[in-house]
């Protein structure tokens, strides 16, 4: 019965096959091999990731929970906790937008109440191929309306996020979802059956054939017949998990319940091996027991179905019909469907006869774990020359200060997000300090004086040039974003987007990102608490830049001294701290001028990076500063011109210097108005503050420089004394309002 | 006095409400529960945004036939200030409490951002601390908040002053055409962005007072709106009404 192509049906190898039998002490019958077929996937297991993982950093006292549970949690003060986790739903938004993004933050919502935590804030980080290519706008506002249909309908804001869209996208656009919850920290439950004879219960929205196989799909690499797996996506239903989020938070006060789980990729298979693993107990069902939306379902559809808002529960044993109480109350029905055993193995029954029994630890702790061939990959040398001298007769030399400022400005991945974060409900909750758009989002924390602040960044050019550097850059960006509203970082959660593990040059991609990664979260102080690894993001053999996505949380003390990156008051002073270092590569300047991706992405100290944050953090703390603007896509020019935005059109006067890279003054000033070096924040302040703070950056060795002050409607910016840049804000503004929403602006009368 | 604030299935600014009226006004505020069948003398009823039974017939379709909506309703027939906010002023479209209909907003996406609206009656619980005329900053965040009445209901209600807010550019004007005009978020017609019952007691309003009353969040503009109930509760004017 189980051939070759039975196994390559599965994504099984020959040689996991032959794990199996040996796990098993037989052939397994069908049911079983999808079982392991779907805890073997990549999506799952984490074969090939998991060496690389397990040397990043997920310890410090701030940490409550590391990876391993259903989302990472860290102490906030109070004796409260904040839980959070990003996650990827990349292929099923190729596949369905919508419901592909819909089904994502359906799905890290569930983590994070499974938790015990109540979710407060949603960020996205979403990657799309250029906005003028064909299918992009279809994705997009499929994504888009996705997230929102979600997100709005179960009440939670999204706060955040970050949207990129460059070529290597097409056919592999990247749908990233964090959220985060908060809860009391002795309130955090975890995901374990314990306890033998223990109740084992199913609750939340039936099962139906929709999402067979969804991990082993987000586990292969796309082609054009990609379309045809539609049904392997499943369909979300917010009201439901509106219904499941508040039934769950109430059981939980009741401390009836032993652990949770939802039911996500893998669905009951996943969620009962992995609960029977954690509590080093077994659990045994019977799918007949499981509420059906289809008729005729066979055991093996039931235990591998990904339909969505399905949760398992442990209950204590005479506490049942409290539990029972509460779901009815909310109109669910909380169905009994197999308990907790001694054995350590997964046994599933269909009526009564059994019809598969697994050891537990065989699809969890015992999975495959790859150690796959790695290798620089060949591009590598040829992106990373760049001849700067060439840059002076190429035809973007032609282009002035002005000009090139208006076209970063418009380019869609600077460009304003208002059409985007417009369509989440960003306020539901009364929390939300920080509106998107102004930098990380802050949501306070009611019923004490603190504030969450949280970012999402990753630059997937940088990667791609550097997947080391790239990576750090990214973990120094959020944990900076996150510094700029006044919040000390705390710990960070990751996504890793990346293409075919099998291809050397992918896996070294992934392992120097999970190096870098390990490298600034360790020197920023932000551990690691939990993630999610995506890979297989390839068309036609053709791989997505290496994208690591790191979401970083951190801590307001006092919630009313949060910063925001809009300028204030005319008349301000401006201040940056930091270095340009007259850096070009990767820029987003070569890319919408020269159309190049070229250079070694900007260096990092991470020392000084930490230095940086720690003094734009105490500054905030007290109100020394007016607004924070962390410097990094576009480099200093559209730094300022951002802080100018949504401001009334305060404008400012700025006289930077240039270094001296080429001998050609074009691409000097270039370089040090839209060069993207690191650890640079902009900030403005009152002009009776400017001594202490400069007193403040040099005893903590942070470079500080007078730059100019805010005022009139113009930006004006000078290089070595000439005017570079002379725009009225109005216009810049416009450019920069209209760049995404006027390819979606519909004349309706 | 005490806020009722009911909790549909779907309900999610009931939390913001009860916030608003326990922590910001410093009143007392109880949850009801869609299928109690008492309002627990109560002072003052709000029926909170969010997606009642999801929306997925109708905004406000099903939560209408709630046991709790009968409550509301002799409540509301006593002269009790009733106020839905968003979904629940969708809702008391669908249970008659008030007249219209929603339609989804023009351009057809959902839209949260801050808004004006102009105060055009005081002679109402929740406009009564305002004067006419006067703009409030406050957020929206809906997908089918575009209001529509049949002309000849429109007349009516522009006849007997039951458009309480309206639409306008932060000066409090409004354009030419208020229907398509440029600070109408959702295409509503005449700009409506409240309106109140015949006995005036029953306002609904698609904006979210109850998200603009912390300096913290941007604005206290929406305070205006809760003030007032509480002002005309202790005046004794709303039981004159009734």
């Amino acid at each position: 019965m189980i051939d070759s192509k039975v196994l390559e049906r599965h994504g099984v190898t020959p040689e996991e096959y032959v794990r199996i039998v040996g796990f098993l002490g037989r052939e397994p019958n069908l049911t079983e091999l999808g079982i392991f077929s779907v805890m073997w996937s990549e999506h799952c297991s984490y074969k090939s990731s998991r060496v690389h993982l397990r040397t990043l950093p997920t310890e410090g006292p701030q940490v409550l929970q590391g990876p391993g549970e259903n989302a990472g949690a860290v102490d906030i003060g109070d004796g409260m906790a904040a839980v959070f986790k990003i996650e990827s739903h990349n292929h099923p938004s190729f596949i369905e937008p919508y419901q592909g993004a819909a089904t994502g933050v359906g799905g890290i919502i569930r983590d994070i109440f499974t938790m015990g935590a109540r979710p407060i804030a949603l960020l996205n980080s979403l990657r799309f191929a250029s906005l003028d290519a064909p299918g992009t706008r279809r994705l997009l506002e499929g994504v888009v309306a996705g997230i929102a249909g979600y997100g709005n309908s179960i009440g939670i804001p999204t706060v955040g996020g970050e949207i990129v869209f460059e070529p290597c996208y097409a056919g592999n656009p990247l749908v990233n979802v964090f959220c985060l919850g908060t809860a009391k920290a002795s309130d955090l439950i975890k995901g374990v059956a314990s306890g033998v004879g223990n109740a084992v219960y199913y609750v939340g929205a039936k099962t139906g054939r929709d999402g067979i196989h969804g991990a082993t799909m987000a586990s292969a690499e796309f082609d054009d017949t990609s379309a045809e797996k539609r049904p392997a996506v499943q369909v979300g239903d917010p009201f439901m998990e509106k219904l499941l989020l508040e039934a769950c938070l109430e059981v939980m006060q009741t401390d009836a319940l032993i652990g949770i789980q939802d039911m996500g990729a893998a669905g009951l298979t996943c969620s009962t091996s992995e609960m029977g693993s954690r509590g080093g107990a077994g659990v045994e069902i019977d799918v007949s027991l499981v509420p059906q939306r289809e008729s005729g379902m066979t055991p093996y559809e039931i235990m591998l179905s990904e339909s969505q808002e399905r949760m398992l529960l442990v209950v204590k044993p005479g506490r049942e019909p409290e539990v029972e109480r509460i779901f009815d109350k909310w109109d669910l029905h909380a169905v009994r469907i197999g308990r907790v055993t001694d054995d350590g193995r997964l046994r599933v029954r269909d009526r009564g006869q059994l019809v598969a029994d697994i050891p537990n630890r065989a699809l969890t702790d015992e999975a495959p774990v790859y150690r796959r061939p790695m290798a620089p990959p060949e591009y590598l040398a040829g992106v990373q020359r760049l001849d700067l001298s060439v840059l002076a007769s190429a035809p973007g030399a032609r282009v002035d200060g002005n000009a090139a400022l208006l076209g970063l400005l418009g380019s869609p991945t600077i460009a304003s997000k208002r059409w985007v974060y417009r369509q989440y409900d960003h306020m539901v909750r009364t929390n939300t300090i920080n509106m998107p758009g102004m930098g990380a989002g802050v949501v306070r924390i009611k019923g004490t004086s603190r504030a969450l602040a949280m970012s999402v960044d990753g630059n997937g050019r940088y990667s791609y040039l550097d997947p080391r550097l790239g990576a750090m850059l990214a973990v120094a960006e959020a944990a900076r974003n996150v510094a700029c509203t006044g919040a000390r970082p705390l710990a960070a959660t990751n996504c890793l987007n990346f293409g075919n593990p099998e291809r050397p040059a992918i896996m070294w991609q992934f392992a120097q990102a999970v190096e870098g990664i390990g490298a600034a979260c360790l020197a920023l102080g932000v551990p690691i608490t939990g993630g999610n690894v995506s890979l297989y993001n390839e068309t036609d053999g053709k791989a997505i830049y290496p994208t690591p996505v790191i979401g970083v949380v951190g801590l307001l003390e006092h919630a009313d001294c949060v910063v925001s990156s809009r300028f204030k008051e005319s008349g301000d002073v401006v201040v940056l701290f930091g270095e340009g270092r007259s850096e070009l590569g990767g820029s987003e300047y070569l890319k919408v001028v020269y159309d190049l991706v070229q250079g070694v992405p900007p260096a990092l100290d991470l020392e000084r990076e930490r230095a940086l944050q720690e003094l734009v953090v105490a500054l905030a703390e007290e109100q020394l500063v007016r607004s924070a603007h962390d410097c990094s896509d576009g480099g200093l020019a559209v730094t300022l011109a951002e802080c100018c935005f949504d401001t009334a059109g305060i404008g400012a006067e700025a006289s930077i210097d240039a270094g001296d890279l080429t001998g050609d003054r074009h691409v000097n000033e270039a370089a040090a108005l839209f060069g993207e070096s690191a650890s640079r924040i902009v900030v403005s302040l009152s002009e009776d503050a400017v001594t202490r703070v400069l007193e403040r950056a040099a005893a903590a060795a942070v470079p500080a420089r007078v730059i100019g002050r805010t005022g009139g409607n113009r930006l004006r910016i000078a290089v070595n004394g000439r005017l570079a840049i002379d725009v009225s804000i109005d216009e810049a503004e416009r450019r920069w309002s209209a760049a995404i929403e006027s390819h979606f602006v519909r004349k309706i009368a | 006095m005490k806020f009722a604030v009911i909790v549909f299935p779907g309900s999610n600014c009931d939390e913001d409400a009860y916030h608003a009226a326990k922590d910001v006004l410093g009143q007392t505020a109880e949850y009801i529960w869609h299928k109690d069948a008492d309002l627990k003398g109560a002072d003052v009823v709000i029926l909170p945004g969010g997606f009642a039974h999801g929306d997925y017939l109708r905004t406000g379709a099903m939560a209408r036939f709630s046991p709790i909506m009968r409550e509301v309703q002799a409540f509301a027939e006593r002269g009790g200030p009733v106020l839905g906010i968003c979904n629940g002023f969708q809702i008391l479209l669908e249970a008659g409490l008030l007249p219209g209909a929603m339609l989804r907003n023009k351009g057809l996406k959902y839209r949260c951002e801050h808004v004006h609206v102009r105060i055009e009656q005081t002679d109402t619980p929740f406009t009564c601390a305002g004067k006419a005329g006067q703009v409030l900053r406050i957020p929206i965040g809906h997908g089918e908040g575009n209001y529509f009445a049949p002309p000849d209901m429109l007349r009516t209600l522009e006849e007997n002053r039951q458009v309480i807010l309206r639409y306008t550019d932060p000066e409090g004007r409004v354009g030419a055409d208020p229907n398509a005009d440029e600070w109408n978020p959702n295409g509503s017609v005449n700009g409506i962005a409240g309106i109140c019952s015949q006995a005036r007691n029953v306002v609904g309003m698609m904006p979210h007072p109850e998200r603009a009353c912390e300096a913290l969040l941007g604005g206290v503009d929406g305070k205006v709106i809760l003030d007032s109930v509480v002002q005309s509760i202790r005046s004794g004017t709303l039981v004159a009404r009734a």
